[in-house]
């Protein structure tokens, strides 16, 4: 009983509150970096240094005017922010955040469920988001949003082609879908497997931009050309819904990222005995910086960078980053039938 | 059955779609009207006059003084290039002989300004393509001229820095040591701008070969300023018909080979540095003496009609007044504006090209909607 569903239900609990505090301290921090990179000093009036921005900003959205637009598809409107934020939360479901660690001696896992089809899974869940997107574009009744939500799905279909394809050549290296066993794949390999596959992760990264609508890939919600893109008609929380969601893809391809090429909870070079002090810190503090450093490099990503045009963007998803997947997962496989004779 | 021949197979209606004038990248009072296949543009048509406020009509119930006011309001980003094209119109007609000393502050204030617009065109240039960094860098710099401005005539926007017949007053002390220090920043941030975009990738895919417009094409649409030099074409009042004190400076004209956004880019930042090298020069072999001509309290220039241009930082900017020697306002004041003159190249600019692309476009000219409407 304890096992099957106390424990569980608090580490949702737990996950759930952790992700939305995060997506909340994500877009103050995202304008904290901007404004650094910038010259300026990013929100600074509530609280010491703008700490308490996202409560006030969450609080404005609750009590902003919820606007349905008269012409639009009221159930759809409705539904296209609930779809596009749900699979970004239940995403975390699989994801790994530590080491099993005991709690008055017993052994708790620091995951929700460690499915052995964790990364297809993640693959699957992250695909339906794009509905949301789409319905959420074309039920606003209104051309700017239509062109968004019409650039969305194209960009992202085409660049989860090129995402699970960097998935299958890690497969191949850990021999096993789950996230757990990738990550103790990476404790037996003692390398983390941005060192295995580099093209991989490079491939992946561009790729999550592109999925997470981040600059330069921000097309779909370009503001100076599409207004707001697909979520141009959406006021009040249900814009907040749609921004949530944005933030929480963010954080669950960052985590992604360190689990399978950054070596997921385990401290750096994992296999290097002299450093075995580190060991003292928390494995799932290991996970958390890692994740974030990840989630630095999209915001550093976003001040630097102009924007891709949407012909060009296809074009390095189809013609550049999909073929190089592929002799990825060629040279990958190769090399593993070479090595196991 | 036999097939509908009549009927096509898809729908291939083209989408009309409004750009503006609420829209975050039409500066607030421009419309387009876009025909859309796609994301492709078959065609555009601007629509302006939402900040029209009638300034030619204005300036014929008005003393030649106060008119000096209302060119302010025209390019704001820019006001003292309009304010000069003005006063030296008006010395013209009188036939007014400017002091040394004055001709030498007016080219500092002039070039300052055409710093200071092309810093802001860098800028918004840059944040419609995507690139808000550049936007802020710009701005830091363009707030130093601001300060300059501030310091000699008070205003930081609308300067009213001119009059007829010379400057309001003398520089204030130190003035020119803090222009001088001015330069030296501007030219080592214009690095920095470039380190961000000239051999970005991504900047330029989205700026090359985009908006491509011939040297004849140029001319015939009536292209002026950056756009017609980027272009290729030799062209620059300052050079052609020098005024204020540009005859005694030594500068270059960059020009462009190509015709597009990225040539039009490159001509505008090295005409910056130009324009760094002009003040450095004027600063240097700065004149003493008077600077404002023995001028009538009551301005009425004998009848007459004259045109006289100058190069603002967005192109030629020209005056037509007709005088008829009696009121002491001018009989017709007409602005050749040069913001205008460059929109009417969008259609032919934006044709083929795709939505992003007329952001980018509408960025390339460099329009101040305060000078296309008047």
């Amino acid at each position: 009983m304890i096992d099957l569903l106390v424990i569980p239900l608090i580490k949702i609990v737990i996950v759930l509150t952790g992700v939305l505090i995060t997506v909340m301290y994500m877009v103050l921090l995202e304008r904290k970096v901007q404004a650094w990179v910038q010259v300026r000093l990013g929100p600074m009036r509530v609280g010491p240094h703008g700490v308490l921005q996202p409560i006030a900003d969450v609080l404005k959205l609750f009590v902003k005017e919820d606007i349905t637009p008269v012409r639009a598809d009221k159930v759809v409107f409705t539904l296209a922010p609930i779809i596009v934020l749900v699979p970004a939360i239940i995403a975390f479901a699989v994801i790994p955040f530590g080491d099993q660690v005991s709690i008055f001696g017993k052994p708790v896992p620091l995951h929700i469920a460690d499915l052995n089809v964790g990364l297809l899974y993640i693959v699957a869940v992250a695909s339906i988001g794009v509905y949301g997107i789409i319905l959420g574009g074309w039920s606003s009744n209104s051309k700017y949003p239509l062109l968004g939500g019409l650039r969305a799905s194209a960009q992202l279909i085409s660049y989860e082609v090129a995402v699970t394809l960097t998935f299958v050549s890690v497969i191949l290296a850990s021999g096993s879908l789950s996230m757990v066993d990738i990550v103790t794949a990476q404790k037996a390999n003692g390398v983390w497997f941005a060192f295995v596959q580099p093209l991989a992760l490079f491939i992946y990264f561009v790729g999550a931009l592109a999925e997470t609508n981040r600059s330069p890939f921000d097309l779909p919600e370009a503001e100076q050309e599409l207004v707001a893109g697909f979520h141009t008609e959406y006021s009040g929380m249900r814009f907040a819904l749609f921004f949530l969601a944005e933030y929480a893809n963010m954080i669950v391809v960052s985590a992604v990222a360190t689990t399978l090429f950054f070596g997921g909870w385990l401290r750096p070079f994992p296999s290097v005995a002299f450093l075995h002090f580190l060991d003292v810190v928390p494995t799932w503090i290991w996970f958390v910086v890692k994740t974030f450093l990840v989630l630095y490099l999209f915001l550093w990503i976003r001040a630097t960078l102009p924007r891709y045009r949407y012909d060009q963007l296809m074009r390095l998803g189809w013609k550049v980053l999909i073929p190089l997947a592929i002799a990825n997962i060629i040279v990958t496989a190769a090399v593993k039938v070479a090595l196991s004779d | 059955m036999e097939p509908d021949v009549a009927r096509p197979m898809f729908d291939t209606d083209e989408l009309v779609i409004n750009m503006g004038p609420q829209h975050p990248a039409t500066h607030g009072v421009l419309r387009v009207v876009l025909k859309l296949d796609g994301e492709k543009v078959v065609d555009a048509d601007v629509v302006i006059g939402y900040l029209h406020r009638g300034v030619e009509k204005l300036s014929e119930n008005r003393d030649w003084t106060q008119i000096v006011l209302l060119t302010d309001r025209l390019d704001y980003v820019a006001s003292a290039a309009a304010n000069l094209a003005y006063v030296e119109t008006v010395e013209k007609l009188l036939s007014l002989e400017v002091p040394r000393r004055a001709r030498y502050i007016r080219t500092i204030l002039a070039e300052l300004q055409r710093l200071a617009s092309h810093l802001v065109w860098l800028g918004s240039h840059a944040m419609d393509i995507g690139a808000v960094t550049v936007f802020l860098y710009c701005l830091r710099e363009r707030e130093l001229i601001l300060d300059l401005f501030e310091e000699y005539c008070g205003a930081r926007l609308t300067y009213n820095s001119m009059r007829i017949g010379g400057l309001p007053q003398d520089l204030p002390p130190n003035w020119d040591k803090k222009v001088l220090q001015f330069c030296d920043i501007q030219l080592e941030k214009l690095v920095e701008y470039e380190t961000l975009l000239t051999h970005n990738r991504i900047w330029l895919e989205r700026t090359k070969g985009i908006g491509v417009i011939s040297a004849a094409d140029a001319i015939a649409v009536g292209l002026c300023g950056p756009p017609l030099r980027g272009s290729g074409v030799v062209r620059d009042v300052r050079k052609d018909e020098p005024y204020a004190a540009y005859a005694e400076m030594e500068f270059d004209v960059p020009v462009g080979t190509n015709g597009d956004t990225y040539d039009r880019y490159l001509v505008r930042l090295e005409e910056i540095r130009q324009s760094v090298r002009i003040i450095r020069q004027a600063l240097g072999g700065l004149p003493e003496g008077p600077v404002m001509a023995k001028v009538p309290r009551l301005i009425k220039p004998p009848a007459g009609e004259t045109y006289h241009a100058n190069e603002s930082p967005k192109g030629e900017i020209g005056y037509f007044i007709a005088s008829d020697g009696k009121s002491t306002s001018p009989y017709r004041l007409r602005v050749r504006p040069p913001s205008f003159c460059n929109l009417q190249a969008l259609p032919q600019l934006v044709r083929g090209h795709l939505v992003a692309d007329v952001i980018a476009l509408i960025g390339t000219i460099d329009i101040v909607l305060g000078e296309v409407d008047r």
